[in-house]
């Protein structure tokens, strides 16, 4: 299963939601599909309308830049990051 | 007695503060987890307690507790418009609630409203075919910081009535619940070309009397007005203020004819002239104006204060309270003659409203 790493701005909107859990999902848009089940609302929080990823919500697959449509593996590490922004 | 509750949105979050006597106050928060609040509102018939927020990060919500910010939840579902239409959200700007029906106004300009406290959310208008909206979703078109839709406002009597403010656009009334809109900005003062006779007028501020449906005020980027007939006609009111420029704007609660603006420099600065802080009263429907000062800071006092960052309370002798660009939230009882400073240290403070709690 996919290990994936969650912002720790998420977890205030979200009782119960750990920062890392672990996934079984082929891309990245499902690791957000099984999200959005446990957790409902989770998936407007990090994608616009499309969907597309948000602007400011990076992530990563082993350490690579991904998509919505990125294949994820057995092992990978799925990063989701709030990007450094604002003030 | 009921206890005074001023909500106060900012730009990291949203802020309570409470009190018994309106003399001594008690701050709660930060709510709604530092995410910008551009509109916090009191549903006296539910006793919710609805936000309209909008992250960087994580997007736009409607944040709501139903126990005055001991609990809250938040939702979007809904407010979206469909992906291949080319239209984003980008904030949800202003809020207003009546009989059971929550509207949201959100920018690009639209209005999502929900029938179930704010859980799910639908389209109800883009104000689509009025004129002017071929223009307003094209971002050269839109100011800096553009709200969309910047204010709603309900009829107290009929929930299918209500305005809408389309920034930068004008005024607009429905009187069947969205399904038709008609301009509402004959009178008002431009000094700008315009591509349409009923719009492209800059509306601020949209006040209602409460003591007389028929009076509105509003304030304009250009000028204080004033209609007697509810919006359908107006007035230039702005002579005896110090400038014509402003956001925020209060009606008195009892008497149609008193009426309360913060006047700003209406260069990039947008702050009180020369750093003298002051409200400006007419008690004459805008026949004359007084400055109200005592309390308020005479030097250096380089403040601004937003549309929504201004309200009053209901009581026999209403208080008045706005909130500045820099933290401070001013309170006075006595009709505006004096002030106190109730809070400070706040982030920037985007709106007030005020609520009587039983």
């Amino acid at each position: 299963m996919a290990n994936v790493h969650l912002p720790s701005t998420l977890g205030p909107l979200f009782p119960g939601l750990p920062r890392h859990l672990d996934v079984q999902a082929a891309t990245v848009h499902q690791v957000i599909d099984h999200l959005e089940r446990e957790w409902p609302g989770i998936r407007d929080r990090l994608c616009e309308p499309g969907p597309t990823l948000r602007s400011h919500i990076h992530v990563y697959v082993n350490r690579e830049r991904a998509k919505l449509d990125t294949p994820v593996a057995e092992q990978s590490r799925v990063d989701v990051i709030a990007a450094i922004s604002g003030g | 007695m009921p206890r005074t509750l001023l909500l106060i949105g900012t730009r990291k979050g949203a802020f309570f503060l409470e009190s018994n006597d309106r003399k001594t106050w008690e701050l709660r928060g930060p709510f709604c987890e530092g995410w910008p609040v551009y509109h916090l509102i009191h549903d006296p018939k539910s006793g919710a307690v609805y936000a309209a927020a909008a992250s960087e990060w994580h997007g736009q919500a409607v944040w709501r507790s139903q126990d005055l910010g001991e609990t809250w939840t938040h939702s979007s579902e809904g407010i979206a418009y469909d992906a291949d239409a080319g239209r984003k959200i980008s904030k949800v700007s202003t809020l207003a609630v009546s009989d059971g029906r929550l509207l949201v106004g959100v920018e690009a300009p639209g209005v999502f409203e929900s029938r179930d406290e704010g859980h799910t959310w639908s389209l109800l208008s883009t104000l689509a075919g009025q004129p002017g909206s071929e223009q307003w979703d094209d971002p050269s078109n839109q100011p800096p910081g553009h709200l969309g839709i910047s204010a709603l406002m309900f009829d107290r009597e009929n929930a299918d009535r209500f305005w809408a403010i389309v920034q930068g656009v004008g005024l607009f009334e429905t009187t069947d619940y969205a399904q038709s809109w008609t301009p509402r900005n004959r009178g008002l003062r431009a000094d700008w070309p315009r591509e349409h006779e009923e719009v492209g007028f800059c509306v601020h501020k949209l006040v209602r009397s409460s003591a007389d449906g028929d009076r509105m005020y509003q304030q304009n980027h250009v000028g204080m007005h004033r209609s007697d007939d509810a919006g359908q006609t107006w007035t230039e009111i702005t002579e005896g203020l110090p400038t014509e420029f402003g956001f925020a704007a209060a009606t008195h609660p009892h008497d149609r004819d008193t009426f309360y603006v913060i006047p700003l420099d209406p260069g990039h600065g947008r702050t009180m002239p020369d750093g003298h802080a002051a409200v400006w009263r007419t008690r004459d429907a805008g026949s004359s104006w007084q400055r109200l000062d005592s309390g308020l800071p005479q030097r250096d006092a380089y403040v601004g204060v937003l549309r929504e960052a201004m309200a009053v309370d209901a009581e026999d002798a209403p208080g008045l309270y706005f909130g500045t660009s820099t933290g401070q939230v001013f309170a006075s009882k006595d009709e505006g003659d004096t002030w106190t400073q109730i809070a400070d240290y706040l982030p920037p403070i985007s709106s007030v409203e005020v609520a009587a709690i039983e």
